[in-house]
């Protein structure tokens, strides 16, 4: 037997139930009633104490949102979803707020032990303080609220704000009035204003001018109730001349019913700060078949507002039956800088349309798009950007790489770049290409000792590599393991 | 030992090997001549294992022991080695990420420890320095955009990394200039040790000048048919293939 012809009966024969992270917690849950109309805005928000400007900002988004159309525009295909049926809040009963890890339910504990990504966390989270020689401060959010923040009381101390957004907007109401929604606005798309209005919770980051984090941010979101859909809201705010690197993980339980995950994150930059998002996304992608999994409906937008400032999104994306998602920048102070850093991996029946927006405001601009796609099985695997130099933008430079490596006969990679130039001096260039793992490498790393899966990882890591050196250094260590993980089964 | 017996391949429709037998001895070295499309290269995948080939008949023994069956890693485990006439390239990887990912690979198939950084970096870097293979080199990703010559000395250094029993040489000489062809040769010459048995092929007498075989094959239309001592090869580069040709096709 050839061995493409191998390498399609194994992909047929693939097994992508074995999701690592398919557990499901069970917990005490606050929940509100199913479905979705003003009086269900008004709960969330009273559940979270919240003052009346945000309420009403809730209202007012939701009340936009009922008039919206989902958008179809996305190389994504999937049973139009019943926005009545679904839960729009679940908290578990025991998280009301913690202020130590022994306060922490054990069960929580546990389940981070389950979670298992990064391990070096995990100890992080058990106390075990001094393991590690970088250490990283974790806010955790589990269906609608955040559960856990470690080394608040330390970040303090530089003056860093790391906190849960439902207590940001008690403790610090000036900060989240000013910039919610200032980067994405309630009015924005239809996911982002869904959003909005019933977003639960996730993290409020803010970094005092001048100051360097003194750690990494990381935020693990999971999804664990039935039929319930997650809306987190992450700030991020790095004020003149500061920095920080933030982490953020997702993993979410194996169900038959497909889940909505549906997120907005906002950064803002100040003069000459930097903010360097990384992202490991991990949701449960469906069973072999194409059954359940998580609609991953994302808006991620980061605003360059002061001049020399920069903000670098780095994903490595690996799971959701759908991702929909265009991390973008809007380099509006002048010298700005954007960049995206992108590994798309998906398998099984899974879809993916991601991709990214430099919107180039500011003069002398930089930006640089590199792009990995990498799909295998029955998969199909869109990138979709943007580039756009505005009028005023003299001097813009953009810079694109985009790649996609195919595993395999049944699955498919797009490649949809816009492009779009206002003045006489922007400089974009755009590089693209599209490759197979060929049966000559393989045979050759196999004549060497490497099983066919050991010699698919290596050639994938290869392919990989400018955009894994992006990642903190754990990180890239963990999603080196993911890429070997979520393609398990692609190659006989 | 390696024995090949009444080995039938054909790919697609055609067929290639045609009820072919060889033996290499523990310690041997052979080689095998032949005009081109002769089956030489198909030999030595279908060896290694490559998967494009049917094997309508016969087997091929390493030791007593039918390999057919195995995947290629497995092969390697058990020491065929195959230094081949087009090495790949795998771009985006480290060659000394390659070279440790496959010794590791290696010796965990056969329930051994992996070999330590410091050892593993020791043992490249006396190959490497046999093979006149700069260190630089070794940090770039395998075979990407490395010249020729330097594409089949890295496929030589990993013959002495990873110590094969059986080692099949597939037109290494081709594309070398006479000073690589003297390096290689050398490095080939300091790993005829023990046991270890040696297949080169190759279309010129040549390279029989720095390796001097035990034992010569001549191949054509997919079976041996003749074989002798090192001087056999010189006859060849006398009198060309056209008598074995003619010979077989007349039969």
């Amino acid at each position: 037997m050839a061995a493409v012809q191998e390498t399609v009966d194994h992909v047929k024969s693939l097994d992508v139930t074995e999701y690592k992270y398919g557990f499901f917690s069970q917990f005490e849950m606050d929940m509100a009633p199913k479905g979705l109309n003003e009086d269900i805005v008004r709960f969330i928000s009273a559940k979270k104490k919240e003052p009346e400007w945000l309420t009403e900002w809730r209202l007012e988004a939701y009340r936009r949102w009922v008039t919206m159309e989902e958008p179809d525009w996305a190389r994504v295909h999937y049973p139009k979803i019943d926005f009545q049926d679904l839960y729009y809040y679940a908290a578990p009963k025991t998280a009301s707020g913690p202020k130590t890890l022994e306060e922490v339910d054990p069960d929580l504990l546990k389940y981070y032990a389950k979670l298992g990504i990064p391990l070096h966390e995990q100890e992080l989270l058990a106390g075990v303080e001094g393991a590690q020689q970088r250490r990283v401060a974790v806010d955790a959010v589990m269906d609608s609220v955040s559960v856990v923040t470690t080394f608040k009381a330390e970040l303090a101390k530089s003056g860093v704000i790391f906190c849960p957004i439902s207590e940001a907007v008690h403790t610090h109401p000036e900060l989240v009035k000013k910039y919610l929604g200032s980067v994405v606005p309630t009015s924005d798309n239809y996911y982002a204003t869904l959003n909005s209005a019933v977003f639960s919770d996730g993290s409020f980051v803010y970094i005092p001018p001048g100051v360097r984090c003194p750690m990494e941010l990381s935020t693990y979101f999971r999804i664990n109730e039935q039929n319930t859909g997650q809306f987190e809201r992450t700030l991020i705010i790095a004020d003149a001349g500061s920095y920080v690197s933030y982490l953020e993980g997702c993993t979410a339980p194996q169900r038959d019913e497909n889940q909505l995950h549906a997120a907005v994150v906002e950064l803002v930059t100040h003069d000459d700060a930097e903010i360097k998002y990384s992202t490991v996304q991990n949701w449960y992608p469906g069973d072999a078949e194409g059954k359940g999994g998580i609609y991953n409906f994302v808006t991620k937008r980061g605003d360059c507002r002061g001049k020399n400032s920069k903000i670098s999104w780095t994903q490595v994306e690996t799971g959701s039956a759908i991702t929909w998602k265009y991390p973008s920048c809007i380099l509006r102070g002048d010298n700005s800088r954007g960049e995206f850093y992108s590994i798309a991996i998906s398998n099984g029946y899974q879809q993916v349309d991601s991709g990214t927006k430099m919107i180039h405001l500011g003069k002398n601009t930089t930006s640089r798009i590199i792009s990995k796609g990498i799909s295998a099985g029955h998969s199909q695997n869109t990138y979709r950007g943007q580039v756009t130099a505005h009028r005023k933008a003299t001097g813009a430079r953009n810079f694109t790489n985009c790649d996609s490596l195919l595993i395999g006969q049944n699955c498919g990679a797009h490649t949809v770049p816009y492009i779009e130039a206002r003045n006489d001096s922007a400089q974009f260039e755009h590089e693209a290409t599209t490759s197979k793992i060929s049966d000559d490498q393989l045979f050759y790393c196999m004549q060497r000792g490497l099983s066919g899966e050991e010699a698919t990882a290596l050639i994938v890591n290869g392919f990989v590599r400018d955009v894994l050196q992006q990642l903190p250094m754990e990180f890239a260590v963990e999603a080196q393991k993911l890429i070997a993980i979520s393609l398990e089964g692609s190659v006989g | 030992m390696l024995e090949v017996k009444n080995l039938t391949v054909s790919i697609g429709d055609r067929k290639i090997l045609d009820g072919l037998n060889l033996t290499v001895k523990d310690g041997e070295v052979a080689a095998i001549m032949g005009p081109n499309g002769t089956g030489k290269s198909t030999l030595s995948y279908v060896i290694a294992g490559k998967p494009d080939y049917t094997v309508e008949s016969g087997e091929v023994l390493l030791d007593g022991e039918n390999i057919l069956e195995m995947g290629a890693d497995e092969r390697a485990a058990k020491g065929v080695f195959l230094a081949f006439q087009y090495p790949v390239e795998i771009p985006g990887v480290a060659t000394m990420t390659f070279l440790k990912a496959a010794l590791n690979a290696q010796r965990r198939q056969r329930g051994e420890d992996e070999m330590t950084t410091p050892a593993f970096a020791k043992k490249v870097r006396e190959a490497a320095e046999l093979l006149g293979i700069k260190n630089e080199i070794l940090k770039r990703p395998l075979n990407v955009g490395f010249s020729g010559g330097e594409k089949k000395r890295m496929d030589i250094l990993q013959m002495a990394l990873l110590e094969p029993a059986m080692a099949i040489l597939d037109e290494t000489d081709s594309g070398l200039d006479i000073d690589a062809i003297r390096i290689v040769a050398e490095g080939v010459n300091k790993l005829r040790t023990g046991k270890r048995s040696f297949l080169l092929i190759t279309h010129y007498q040549r390279l029989l000048n720095y390796i001097v075989p035990d034992t010569v094959h001549v191949m054509a239309q997919g079976k041996i048919v003749r074989t002798g001592g090192k001087e056999l090869a010189l006859e060849l580069e006398k009198n060309g293939y056209r008598d074995f040709v003619t010979a077989t096709a007349a039969e």
